[in-house]
């Protein structure tokens, strides 16, 4: 594929990775974390782990949308996809997310109308075609895909589409990161920024990461090329004792990000006072919720759906995997009650979680050592 | 994968002990403890397997089904015979390349020839919708008359039921097929043995791809054709030329190369390295795979197969292969390894990742 297969060349790839190997300090331990599960899942797929030195550790963040919405809000949506009349839509990979019993293909097996959608243009196309059925939308994702559910939903009051509405459970990145940067236990000495989610937002959002906690942030595209010269940036960064935010991406990504996407975001949602992350708790003004303008589709408003907020498994410690505080094997429940098949936690939860990754190559990493 | 096993680091006693429990489940005979069934159960990848492992063949146990081969063999008399089912729940009927039809005749024959049985007779079984157009039932039925003729078998008997309107999609098709197993073939699951090389027939992931775009759902305008069609002459071909060298074949259809070779890795005890680069994937396929968040390893193929060769046998197994119409572009994409066994590698142009079985059904991801 032109334009992409020039980001996928394994020679420039070593030229990279030989550049890696001559800025890291031996003896030093770097932990990088990239933010977004886009990086995480490039990462695995093109095995780019094999070409780092062993004293650099490649931390997977809090960015995977499907993996961080809480219990309680799958158990909402399976009251909603359970409701008479009602066709659910949602992305592939949420109808796998487990709630408090079961997931939404659980509740599709017993008879739930649950489909699933590669846009929310196609739930609202859904709607136009079914107007004898409430058609909803489980709209979840970081800024990525929020706009693209401001924009349905501003077509869907243009047009007055009434069977169509949404249940935003829109999160934003920037808290849970300040979140993460907080905590006291911190182990982290630098960030490859989610390059899709500042095409939105721009890199300058990122700025207070190196200002008020001194690591570098380096926003990446997400071909291997890219996350390969993201992590050059950072060491030289580290290196040079700079800490900045810069931008590898600068093919998609402008410093200011898309005004238009901003701006119809702020239109249509506001901020949610507080919204829970599976494994980080309740973050501050991190999710988002229709605005009063839009409260004719908010699902939430128009159903009754149950609330109840589902704690997280006493056991989970995903936080502290997500911190970085500890290794996925370290975990009570990893591997024994928490197994791919049955997720607990947000790390599991995902093939692209850390959890799930160990779980299915930490085999092999320690198979490839005694090679 | 991640940097936290690093040579340098001795693993902890904790970190043992898990990977310990980790193995010791992945080892574990599966247990079916589903409350229903799902999509997943029909997938192709873990919760199938579960299924019939766990479920089906301790129930009807016997020698033949315990082999959990693409279709078990009974002897007559001196002859050695293959008998293989499947049903055919596609939807649309028709899409690109191919329809409901020829897939029933194919479907069968190629598990008849990947177990190294010459295809004899087919049985056909209809389930049709009350109000299905007769047009419909009349070019299914010639699909099925042509896939049989070009595939030389005959249709030696039939069941018709119909069910009430809202069951079946239109059409459900049944076929059994009888096949006689040839005796240059000595082919088994547990044959293989590291150096061994794994040999692909063709492009991989044109005929799931082909059925996604076909059902509309993703506004994706792309030229992607079934590559539906029979085995036997491909078979025939390579059992001509490598004979005993050639340990087993598989028909990558549910859950695509990635499941079969799973399969075999675990069923030799042994791992298999792929190349990912030396994989033909057409670029139209590569594309919506990407659009779509989807590995075309684990899409299914109709009309391709994988052959795993002595090494010595690789060069006139692929001269033979190519030599079949559709197989121009038979290659070798990877080889067997001792270690570490029971698993998938793939050899990427950076590095390596694990190739796993599928758990539930391949959704998309989306981002």
């Amino acid at each position: 594929m032109r334009f992409v297969d020039e980001f996928r060349d394994a020679e420039l790839g070593r030229a990279v990775a030989a550049e890696i190997l001559s800025l890291v300090a031996p003896g030093r331990h770097y932990k990088l974390m990239e933010v977004c599960g886009g990086h995480t899942h490039s990462i695995y797929k093109y095995g780019i782990d094999d070409l780092l030195p062993a004293n650099v550790e490649l931390v997977h963040g809090p960015g995977c949308p499907v993996c961080v919405i809480p219990m309680g809000r799958v158990d909402d949506g399976i009251a909603l996809a359970r409701q008479p009349g009602v066709i659910f839509t949602c992305f592939g990979d949420m109808m796998r997310v487990p709630g408090s019993s079961g997931t939404l293909l659980d509740a599709r097996a017993e008879g739930a109308d649950v489909r699933m959608v590669y846009s929310p243009l196609d739930a609202l196309r859904i709607a136009r075609a079914s107007p004898d059925r409430e058609v909803v939308f489980f709209a979840i994702g970081f800024e990525t895909t929020a706009p693209s559910t401001a924009l349905t939903l501003r077509r869907a009051k243009a047009e007055g589409v009434a069977n169509f509405s949404c249940m935003c459970s829109h999160v934003t990145i920037v808290p849970p990161l300040r979140a993460l940067l907080e905590s006291p236990d911190l182990r982290l000495d630098g960030f490859i920024g989610p390059g899709h989610v500042c095409t939105v937002v721009g890199a300058r959002p990122f700025e207070f990461i190196p200002a008020d906690y001194r690591r570098p942030v380096v926003i990446s595209g997400f071909e291997p090329l890219d996350i390969l010269q993201s992590v050059v940036m950072i060491l030289r960064q580290l290196r040079d004792g700079r800490c900045e935010v810069e931008n590898q991406y600068t093919r998609v990504v402008p410093y200011e990000g898309n005004p238009r996407a901003l701006e119809v975001m702020a239109e249509v949602f506001e901020l949610r006072p507080h919204f829970e992350w599976r494994g980080l708790g309740f973050i501050s003004h991190s999710g988002l919720r229709l605005s009063a303008a839009y409260a004719d589709f908010d699902a939430e408003l128009r159903f009754s759906v149950p609330g109840v907020r589902v704690a997280d498994p006493k056991a989970c410690q995903c936080g502290e995997v997500l911190k970085g505080v500890i290794k996925p094997w370290e975990c009570k429940v990893f591997g024994t009650a928490c197994t791919p098949e049955r997720p607990i936690g947000t790390c599991m939860v995902s093939s692209e979680g850390a959890c799930a990754a160990y779980y299915n190559f930490g085999r092999f990493a320690r198979v490839r050592e005694a090679v | 994968m991640s940097g936290g096993v690093s040579a340098q680091q001795a693993l902890s006693d904790r970190e043992q002990r898990v990977l310990g429990i980790i193995e010791t489940a992945r080892g574990k005979r599966a247990r079916f403890r589903d409350e229903q069934i799902t999509m997943a159960h029909g997938a192709g990848g873990r919760a199938t397997q579960t299924l019939i492992e766990a479920l089906l063949e301790p129930a009807l146990h016997n020698d033949a089904l315990a082999a959990l081969g693409d279709a078990g063999l009974v002897s007559a008399g001196a002859a050695r015979l293959a008998l293989s089912t499947d049903a055919y729940v596609v939807r649309p009927l028709r899409f690109p390349g191919g329809s409901i039809g020829e897939l029933a005749v194919n479907g069968t024959v190629n598990d008849l020839a990947v177990s190294g049985a010459r295809p004899l007779a087919l049985s056909l079984s209809l389930i049709l919708e009350e109000g299905l157009p007769a047009q419909q039932l009349r070019d299914e039925v010639q699909a099925i008359a042509a896939a049989a003729a070009a595939a030389d078998v005959q249709v030696v008997t039939g069941d018709t039921k119909v069910v009430e309107r809202g069951h079946a999609d239109g059409m459900y098709i049944c076929t059994s097929g009888i096949g006689l197993c040839d005796e240059r073939a000595q082919l088994s699951p547990a044959s293989l043995r590291p150096g061994d090389r794994v040999l692909l027939s063709g492009s991989v992931g044109e005929h799931g791809t082909a059925i996604m775009l076909a059902r509309g759902e993703f506004d994706l305008d792309a030229e992607v054709v079934s590559d539906t069609g029979p085995l036997w002459p491909a078979v025939d071909a390579l059992l001509e030329a490598v004979g005993a060298d050639l340990r087993c074949m598989r028909d990558p259809t549910r859950g695509g190369v990635a499941s079969v070779l799973n399969e075999l890795a675990r069923a030799s005890s042994v791992a298999i390295v792929v190349r990912e680069a030396a994989v033909p994937v057409l670029p139209a396929v590569a594309g919506a795979a990407e659009l779509l968040g989807i590995d075309p390893m684990y899409v299914a193929c109709e009309g391709r197969l994988v052959a795993f060769v002595a090494a010595r046998a690789v060069p006139r197994a692929l001269s033979a292969l190519r030599g079949v119409a559709g197989c121009e572009l038979a290659c070798e994409i990877g080889e067997v390894r001792a270690q570490p066994p029971g698993m998938v590698l793939v050899e990427t142009s950076f590095g390596r990742r694990v190739m796993d079985q599928l758990v539930g059904d391949p959704l998309p991801r989306i981002c």
